[in-house]
């Protein structure tokens, strides 16, 4: 019997990680208000958690959510003058915008989750509150999960999201996916929301881990949404084949103890190959058919360092080269940087140098430890110790995080002789 | 929409809208249907400030309290479904243009029966 229920446990789990960003959609979509949906959804799942076990999972998992909640939300409304007045509009809105779709119970859940991408993601809410609105409402995670993704405590993660909805309700931002005219406008909001996300869980070899890898999964796994939703948008391909290779690195880039582990001395018989190769193939798709963007730029040079052998048989003038074109689509100092890098790998460390010289006084580089780190790097590899330790030692002023501290630790004894 | 623009001062910096922009501008505004209300505002210069005190005291003072580049040249009301609609007038507006910006509001509805 208890393996039984466990069963059915675990395969409501998955029909609730797998519906929930769906039905909370429908029901915004329907009623207009997004505490209300958050609401409905938690209730249904319930009902599902107590029906379910008993009944055993319904033929049509979402159908059955959808129905539940709807249900639940009318009868809210009903008791509610207020936001019974709020659904008289709606209604009267809704019946001017076209006939109301086919009865519920006999359609499967409607996907409205790429309005609520963009209801999410929309200019008129902060920037720091888009990647979190969008774990919150369409990977389904908690307040609390949330907050800790984003390392700030859960009150202060609670206060952002009552604003950030409150604005939605308040200023009327529209839950709809922009029209074509709009769409190259509003796009790169929502896939930097999702980028957000995936940087968050990538960039933190600090802290506990197991929670920041199921931040770039649950990135990947918004981004193939957004890829199934908009199949023909060449830069939701170029950001998930970005995400995928870049995470397939992910079991390589820390040692046994935790420690930094440089592209360069990556073992790469522990990449991900299943990984890259599903990237390759969508980098190939973001870069065809049209003038390819950011993400696809980026994930086409990421393809690059996945496909070679070694750091040596890199196709460093075909990386330059990316990395020219990225910097006249995204003129960001820390691109330029980047290109330095590589230009150093083609034709040595000194063009490397002299590049890097030119970026010294580019205040937005001030307080960026990859700044002097790179710089000492190179330093090195010309066999100029004193001055590679010298800027080894600036980097480490400015390092945030303890494994990325200990490298350069590690560095700069090797090139201090004392 | 409140329709912030640069301070007479410096009115002469950047390329200014003209006169018929706002003109066309209206009109598109009311043909459409969208618009409800709305005035522009006299300069600055014209600006008196009134406070009234904790004691009760009125105090009436020359311009405005804050010194601010930017000041409220104007506004209109209009009736869209949603922001993104009040977005799309509001880049259309000459007072968006040249530096100055146009914030967009909605008008707070107060509850039935309070």
């Amino acid at each position: 019997m208890r393996g039984e229920g466990a069963a059915v446990g675990s395969s409501v789990e998955a029909v609730f990680r797998e519906e929930r960003g769906r039905l909370l959609a429908s029901l915004v979509h329907r009623f207009g208000d997004l505490d209300l949906a958050e609401e409905v959804t938690s209730e249904a799942i319930e009902a599902a958690l107590v029906h379910w076990p008993a009944e055993g999972v319904p033929s049509r998992p979402g159908a059955w959510l959808l129905t539940t909640a709807r249900r639940r939300a009318v009868d809210r409304l009903r008791r509610d003058r207020v936001l019974a007045t709020r659904l008289a509009v709606l209604q009267a809105e809704a019946e001017r915008a076209g006939p109301a779709p086919p009865a519920d119970a006999d359609r499967d859940l409607p996907d409205d989750r790429l309005a609520l991408f963009f209801t999410c993601a929309h200019p008129a809410l902060p920037a720091q509150d888009r990647g979190a609105l969008t774990l919150r409402f369409l990977a389904g995670l908690t307040t609390t999960e949330v907050a800790r993704a984003f390392l700030v405590p859960p009150t202060t993660m609670a206060q952002r999201l009552v604003r950030a909805k409150r604005k939605i309700r308040d200023a009327r931002i529209p839950f709809r996916v922009p029209g074509a005219d709009e769409l190259p406008e509003r796009l790169p909001t929502v896939l930097q929301a999702v980028y957000s996300i995936f940087t968050e869980g990538y960039a933190a070899s600090s802290g506990p881990d197991l929670q920041r890898t199921d931040l770039t999964e649950e990135a990947i796994r918004l981004a193939r949404i957004l890829r199934r939703l908009l199949p023909g948008e060449q830069e939701v391909a170029g950001l998930l084949a970005l995400m995928l290779l870049t995470d397939a690195r992910r079991a390589a880039r820390t040692g046994p103890d935790g420690e930094v582990v440089l592209l360069d001395d990556q073992d790469r018989t522990r990449w991900d190959h299943a990984m890259i190769d599903e990237g390759r193939a969508l980098v190939l798709v973001a870069l065809t058919g049209g003038q390819p963007g950011p993400y696809g730029v980026q994930a086409a040079i990421a393809a690059l360092h996945d496909e070679a052998a070694d750091v040596a048989s890199t196709d460093w003038p075909q990386v330059v080269a990316l990395y020219d074109v990225l910097l006249t689509m995204v003129p960001s100092p820390v691109v330029a940087l980047n290109r330095a890098a590589a230009v150093a790998m083609r034709d040595g460390p000194e063009a490397g140098l002299a590049l890097l010289d030119g970026l010294a006084d580019d205040p937005r580089l001030r307080g960026y430890h990859l700044y002097p780190a790179t710089r000492a790097d190179l330093l090195r590899r010309l066999g100029r110790d004193d001055e590679a330790a010298a800027s080894y030692r600036s980097a480490l002023a400015l390092v945030g995080t303890e494994p990325e501290r200990a490298h350069l630790l590690r560095r700069l004894a090797s090139v201090a002789d004392d | 929409m409140l329709l912030y623009m640069s301070a007479a001062t410096d009115a002469e910096a950047g390329d200014q809208c003209t006169f018929e922009d706002w003109i066309r501008y209206e009109r598109e505004m009311k043909d459409s249907g969208i618009w409800v209300s709305g005035h522009p505002l006299q300069d600055l210069t014209t600006c008196t400030s009134v406070r009234v005190g904790a004691d009760g005291e009125r105090t009436i003072t020359d311009g405005p309290f804050v010194e601010t580049r930017e000041v409220l040249g104007g506004y209109d009301i209009i009736d869209v479904p949603d922001l993104d609609a009040a977005l799309k007038w509001a880049a259309r507006s000459p007072g968006a243009t040249g530096g100055a910006s146009v914030q967009v509001r909605p008008i707070a509805e107060i509850p039935v029966g309070v």
